[in-house]
């Protein structure tokens, strides 16, 4: 039996990273990654904009060239006039596919083919035939869905391709407040950029010295990886297109050849899970939003 | 403005009419509302009579509908918006964009409140929801400055409402999985947040210790009253040090900013709290009803604070210095 090949994609990176480390990542996901689309932009804090301004041409024609498809995301909030601008602006250019972060780049699309990012609510197909008829045609749908839903939404939207965050720190939840200059002693507003010292994310650990969360400006993330390298197999049965993997500091060239061999029956779950552990030491990792658990759990 | 009042039950309802809100808010028992929490909310015989108690009293029932539809269980859904159409309510609060599309479909003559969970932050996101489906009104999330929520309102083809008191969200509301993270119960799908079921207290030694699931959320000292572990509200570590990472145990009082929303366009104010008793939805709404209706420029109260969680408050982000 042929089974359709499951999509890789790279979702943008949410940390900040400075110009080298951001381009040299890139330009190694061009040349060795084995991903078939990449969204770039920064999703997380419009502060960051200028970073990355400067090689994002140099960035999309070295992907473009190795055959990526090149998407290009908006911010996951939007409240500034600045901010609005920025999604009109990604919304009007017509070179590449724009991945929406929130609904106001929805408007400004007017129908205009589009990506539904991550950060989207979309939790059943009627939602999801909302935004097919605004001109969606792939949603990445929430980390936080369990398979069954997963499945659910698959068969009730025909058409529609689906994505799913299956590698990567969960963004967990967003706020106008930044935790990570607020620790730092700053505040947003006069913030110097301290997320960008902590290109992993900032360790949170309860009293009791658990793992438990880390922070990435006004991000919180999960302080475990979520991997779902293991669970290719229902992936494909609930009808996925494609996985997301989201850019993490460790061997990415190496997580997307893991998940391109698990994804082609390459390899088993086990010795994918034991290699993916060696691209990314001392990291636990969590399935458990997939299994309908908590979402720092893992289900073997 | 109007003032919009909380009732986790049907004789908060009545108190909060007897004290002065001009619509009062509630919900479902069951997964369909954002506190769905034991012992709280109203059946649909419930929700008949305190609609015809409000109508009496020319005040307005507005039914929150705000989690987000299950994927297969979406009947739940919408026979809930169906049954609050049926039995009189002035307006259901929605979040689900699926759910939206189909109140707007089914009920066109039913008012449709954009729910603080949509996470509706700037003007063209609204506005989106308004030309698509008719919003009347959209309750912002609390991500806004007061100067942005002046913008806001006169760039949105519809009404505002904005918090004023009670619990606050420290994340942008609807886009939060942290209680899901620890315990596997979110506040979009099942309506909780660090729900009660995976509370729980234990004595370390000297120490109370509050835990959410398997985290410790907080320890606190004898001297100290132990809080209860909400995950942006407890204490952790980073870079060696520990403290309330997120935000203190504090609550929202924005009513030091009553002359700036009123200023601002904003349509209604918004008291929350539906998981409070009766004596804190009649003290706070007959407060602030006092404060409205008073000329003159509101002076903070310690009454009210002594009514927050925590009996501390914050302006939360109407302070642009919250960020």
């Amino acid at each position: 039996m042929t089974q359709a090949r499951l999509g890789l994609t790279l979702g943008p990176v949410l940390f900040l990273w400075d110009e080298a480390r951001w381009r040299d990542f890139y330009f190694r996901m061009a040349d060795e990654g084995e991903v078939d689309t990449v969204v770039l932009g920064e999703v997380v804090c419009s502060k960051r904009d200028h970073f990355h301004l400067a090689s994002m041409p140099e960035i999309i024609d070295r992907l473009t060239a190795a055959g990526k498809t090149v998407r290009l995301a908006t911010l996951g909030l939007v409240t500034l006039e600045r901010e609005r601008k920025s999604v009109r602006k990604l919304a009007e250019q017509e070179d590449y596919e724009v991945e929406v972060g929130e609904l106001s780049a929805v408007a400004a699309l007017a129908g205009k083919p589009h990506a539904v990012g991550p950060l989207v609510n979309v939790y059943n197909a009627a939602t999801a035939k909302v935004l097919a008829g605004k001109g969606a045609t792939s949603i990445c749908l929430p980390p936080e869905l369990p398979v069954s839903s997963i499945q659910t939404i698959v068969r009730g939207t025909p058409g529609m391709a689906f994505e799913v965050f299956a590698f990567g720190r969960v963004p967990l939840a967003i706020s106008a407040r930044c935790a990570h200059a607020r620790i730092k002693g700053l505040t947003k507003d006069n913030c110097q950029f301290v997320c960008g010292s902590d290109p992993d994310g900032l360790p949170v650990d309860t009293l009791d010295d658990q793992q438990f969360l880390a922070l990435n400006g006004v991000q919180t993330m999960s302080s475990t990886c979520l991997s779902l390298l293991g669970d290719v197999a229902s992936l494909r049965a609930a009808g996925v297109d494609s996985l997301r993997l989201s850019p993490q500091v460790c061997d990415m060239v190496e997580v997307a050849r893991l998940f391109r061999a698990a994804a082609d029956g390459a390899i088993g779950p086990i010795e994918a899970m034991a290699r993916l552990g060696r691209a990314y030491p001392d990291m636990r990792f969590s399935n458990g939003f997939f299994h309908g658990v908590a979402g720092h759990e893992f289900v073997a | 403005m109007e003032l919009i009042c909380p009732a986790g039950t049907p004789a908060a309802f009545r108190d909060a009419i007897e004290v002065g809100a001009d619509a009062v808010y509630c919900g479902f028992r069951d997964e369909t509302n954002a506190r769905n929490f034991p012992g709280l909310n109203f059946s649909r015989a419930e929700l008949e009579t305190s609609i015809a108690f409000a109508r009496q009293r020319k005040v307005k029932t507005l039914v929150a509908i705000n989690t987000f539809m299950r994927a297969g269980d979406e009947a739940l859904w919408e026979s809930a918006v169906d049954d609050a159409a049926a039995l009189g309510a002035d307006a259901v609060i929605l979040a689900d964009l699926g759910l939206i599309a189909y109140a707007a479909e089914k009920h066109p003559g039913l008012r449709l409140h954009l729910s603080v969970q949509a996470g509706a932050a700037n003007a063209d996101h609204v506005n989106f929801l308004v030309d698509a489906f008719g919003i009347k009104r959209a309750v912002l999330p609390r991500v806004l400055t007061i100067a942005e929520v002046a913008a806001l309102t006169r760039q949105a083809r519809c009404e505002t409402e904005v918090f004023v008191f009670g619990g606050l969200c420290v994340m942008e509301e609807g886009r939060c999985s942290l209680s899901s993270y620890a315990t596997g119960k979110s506040p979009n799908m099942h309506g909780v947040c660090s729900p009660a079921s995976h509370v729980r207290y234990r004595k370390d030694g000297p120490e109370m210790v509050s835990e959410l699931g398997e985290f410790t959320i907080n320890r606190f000292p004898e001297t100290e009253a132990a809080g209860y572990p909400t995950i942006c509200k407890g204490r952790f570590v980073a870079e060696g040090e520990d403290g309330y990472i997120f935000e203190d145990p504090v609550s929202l009082d924005a009513m030091a900013h009553l002359d700036a929303l009123q200023e601002a366009g904003v349509a209604a104010l918004k008291i929350e709290g539906r998981q409070r008793g009766r004596s804190y939805v009649a003290k706070v709404v007959s407060e602030i009803r006092r404060q409205l209706d008073a000329a003159g420029p509101v002076v903070a109260g310690d009454a009210l604070r002594r009514m927050s969680e925590g009996q501390r408050t914050t302006q939360g982000s109407y302070d642009k210095r919250w960020r």
